[in-house]
């Protein structure tokens, strides 16, 4: 059932079809639908064709004007005064809006691109249908058709809807930001604004945004690192510490650890932001205690923000590593270990041998996906930091801002930098697929060893 | 060996005191956020841990307040929280049924396809879909409501990765005995897949209450009244910083109210949260 499915040469190819169909198959690579219906398959010669009649219809009323103004985006760039002839007096123009330009752009070409696939589709019914009346074998009618979609093309019925959200919530969004990378739409050029290639990439690069773009890609890398690090070592730690020989009460204190993690993020990380904060219970502690005089700046200085977002994070993080490697630990095979010790080995020897690398191999895929995650954790800086503090040598950055909440930033302000916002999110697009692709061949080389 | 016994002994209550130690500076911050809820505060942050004084008026007030419609935004959040939880469950479920058991030719293509599209950052779509609903006029909750079924399509890796450890003989043998595939659907693989079923429909009920990034670029314009939990909080907190003392103890009542629930939740399902993870290591 599950065979790869030999490849077969079609039936008959589009150049027969043509040359030897009947009138209503050579009329069918004009007007879609005309075989079908004649081959009385009423409901699919319908779709066909109504969705050619309407997307033409679509076509000459709003597809044209909506394509031919994408090569622009709009004529009139900023507000301009212009001499009107017929009335005789100067008029106001405002400035085209390039954004919805480009968005009626873009979903007329994602239509075209549509209907396109529709006619090949269409296409290749009628071949499948002249062959079927070529060699005189039985003509599916509408009852079967609809029988198959819940049979042989099952996956067609069911994943129309789903994938139908994605391209309208996912993909389109993406392609359109994508776009918006290669105009001008920044705070010079906030609502007319027209095509330039890959300058906003060269201003990242080498231009006025490279002083802010190194630095914070630098530390969105340590940051990574150190985020995905400490939380895994510490997390194997704690697992082994919890499922180590003679604990009781397991559960309990698994779930005491998980809390934290539970808790959403927005509250955990929002309140951990008051409980730092200069005038927060740590620091007023610690002034009673009379062990500091002055309060730490524990978020306003930039080295020491750094530290205590990473050491937030652990808090946040190590419960989960600790919750995967005691599920582990659980599942280790329990003779092999027994074996082990029979032979001498010590507890650090079985840990080395036995118990490290069976974490490390489940681990290595969800450790992987933690770095991308981490290089794109915008919760714990946005909800901890909020990427303070300043620093004045950054374009609308501060010390702790990784890429994400930069990019965040740029969008975000009055008048936004989105053709920059756009471009960095292509980088970290980059950087994620870079990682993604070491980790796929990582772990393909796990699975064949 | 008594000194070995004693040995033992010391180093098993040596552990025991250093894990509890760490549960204590793991669950203190916890602890501060309830008691800070129960505590009479105007002068701003709390930095005692237990209240000087208990009341319970942060919970009336935050339930009472015109500026800040708290009991609307609950209702609001259910709704979309309702929805999410039956419509995401559905798309997941069709989704993986589709991509874990039927064979057809676009599978490995769209397969590849998703995961390119997993890592472009959330951030690029988000505002581009902002712009979107501005385009249709759907800058509100109806408008958060779509596009958190509209993703729901990609979100198939771990109810898949559940359905391809399902023996395939099961659906073979069904189809020895003349079932079409939709009927191996309902009457094999639902049954089988019951526990990721539930364990979807927890998490996307789960995920409108913490949400708050979406919520605060789409219904930034809208209405006090029209918010969700999680965003109405986190603006509360941010637009009053200069005033949090009035409002900061409400605001934590307002945050426990949301967090006990979802923290049972997740304590719930965390045996399928681990088994999420992990199974990325089986599939490769």
């Amino acid at each position: 059932m599950f065979k790869k499915k030999a490849h077969t040469a079609p039936e008959a190819t589009f150049k027969e079809t043509w040359q030897e169909g009947d009138w209503a198959t050579k009329l069918s690579f004009i007007i879609m639908g005309i075989s079908q219906l004649k081959n009385k398959q009423w409901l699919k010669g319908l779709v066909f064709l109504l969705s050619e009649v309407i997307f033409l219809v679509w076509f000459f009323y709003n597809g044209i004007s909506a394509i031919s103004l994408l090569g622009s985006l709009g004529k009139i760039k900023k507000l301009t005064r212009v001499f009107d002839k017929n009335q005789g007096i100067w008029v106001t123009k405002q400035p085209d809006s390039s954004m919805v330009i480009l968005l009626f752009g873009l979903i007329s070409i994602i239509l075209i691109a549509l209907l396109l696939v529709l006619y090949y589709v269409s296409l290749k019914s009628t071949r499948h249908l002249y062959a079927l009346n070529r060699d005189g074998k039985h003509i599916p009618t509408t009852k079967e058709d609809l029988a198959s979609l819940l049979d042989t093309r099952l996956h067609q019925l069911l994943m129309f809807l789903p994938l139908a959200g994605i391209f309208a919530f996912t993909v389109t969004p993406t392609i359109y930001m994508i776009t918006m990378a290669f105009t001008n739409f920044n705070q010079y050029h906030p609502i007319g604004f027209s095509w330039t290639g890959f300058q906003a990439f060269g201003e990242i690069l080498t231009g006025s945004m490279a002083g802010t773009f190194f630095p914070v890609l630098g530390w969105t890398l340590v940051w990574a690192v150190a985020a995905t690090a400490t939380t895994f070592v510490f997390g194997v730690l704690l697992g082994l510490l919890i499922e180590s020989k003679g604990i009781k009460f397991r559960g309990v204190f698994r779930t005491l650890f998980v809390i934290v993690f539970a808790v959403p993020q927005f509250v955990s990380l929002l309140m951990m932001s008051m409980f730092w904060d200069n005038a927060g219970p740590v620091n007023s502690w610690l002034q009673r205690m009379h062990w500091i005089t002055e309060p730490i700046q524990f978020l306003q200085n930039a080295n020491l923000a750094k530290l205590t977002v990473i050491v937030t994070n652990m808090w946040i993080g190590i419960p989960v590593t600790m919750l995967i490697v005691t599920a582990i630990i659980q599942n280790l095979p329990q003779d092999q270990i027994e074996a082990a010790r029979m032979d001498g080995a010590n507890a650090f020897q079985v840990f080395n041998k036995i118990t490290f690398p069976q974490i490390l191999f489940v681990m290595t895929p969800a450790l992987i996906q933690q770095f991308i995650g981490n290089i794109n954790n915008f919760n714990v800086i946005f909800l901890l930091t909020g990427g303070g503090p300043l620093n004045s040598k950054f374009y609308q950055a501060g010390s702790t801002d990784l890429l994400v909440t930069w990019l965040y930033k740029l969008t975000m302000q009055s008048v936004p930098n989105y053709n920059i916002a756009a471009a960095l999110g292509i980088f970290i697009f980059i950087i994620s697929a870079v990682f993604s692709l070491l980790a796929y061949r990582r772990t393909n080389a796990f699975k064949e060893g | 060996m008594h000194s070995y016994k004693r040995q033992q002994r010391l180093s098993l209550s040596l552990r025991y005191l250093l894990l509890i130690a760490l549960v204590i500076v793991w669950i203190f911050p916890i602890a501060w956020i309830i008691m800070t809820s129960f505590s009479v505060n105007l002068s701003g942050f709390v930095s005692t841990f237990i209240p000087k004084q208990w009341t319970l008026s942060n919970y009336a007030k935050i339930f009472n307040n015109k500026l800040y419609p708290f009991g609307s935004w609950v209702l609001n959040t259910f709704v979309i929280a309702v929805i999410c939880a039956v419509v995401n469950t559905f798309t997941t479920t069709v989704m993986s049924y589709s991509l874990s058991r039927l064979r057809f030719k676009l599978r490995k293509p769209f397969l590849q396809f998703a995961l390119v599209l997993g890592m472009f950052p959330g951030f690029m779509s988000m505002i581009a879909l902002y712009y979107m609903l501005k385009a249709i006029g759907m800058t509100n909750l109806a408008g958060l409501t779509l596009v958190y079924i509209g993703g729901a399509g990609l979100g198939f890796y771990i109810m898949k990765g559940f359905l391809d450890t399902v023996p395939k003989s099961l659906d073979e043998a069904a189809e020895l005995d003349g079932a079409t595939k939709w009927q191996i659907f309902i009457h094999i693989i639902l049954p089988m897949d019951r526990p990721m079923i539930i364990y979807t429909s927890l998490t996307a009920f789960m995920a409108p209450w913490t949400d708050f990034i979406f919520p605060s670029i789409i219904l930034s314009t809208d209405s006090a009244k029209n918010k969700t939990v999680a965003y109405g909080l986190y603006n509360m907190m941010s637009n009053t910083k200069g005033l949090s003392s009035q409002y900061f103890t409400a605001f934590v009542a307002g945050c426990v109210i949301i967090a006990i629930p979802i923290t049972i939740l997740f304590i719930i399902l965390q045996r399928y949260y681990v088994s999420g993870i992990t199974a990325g290591a089986d599939k490769g």
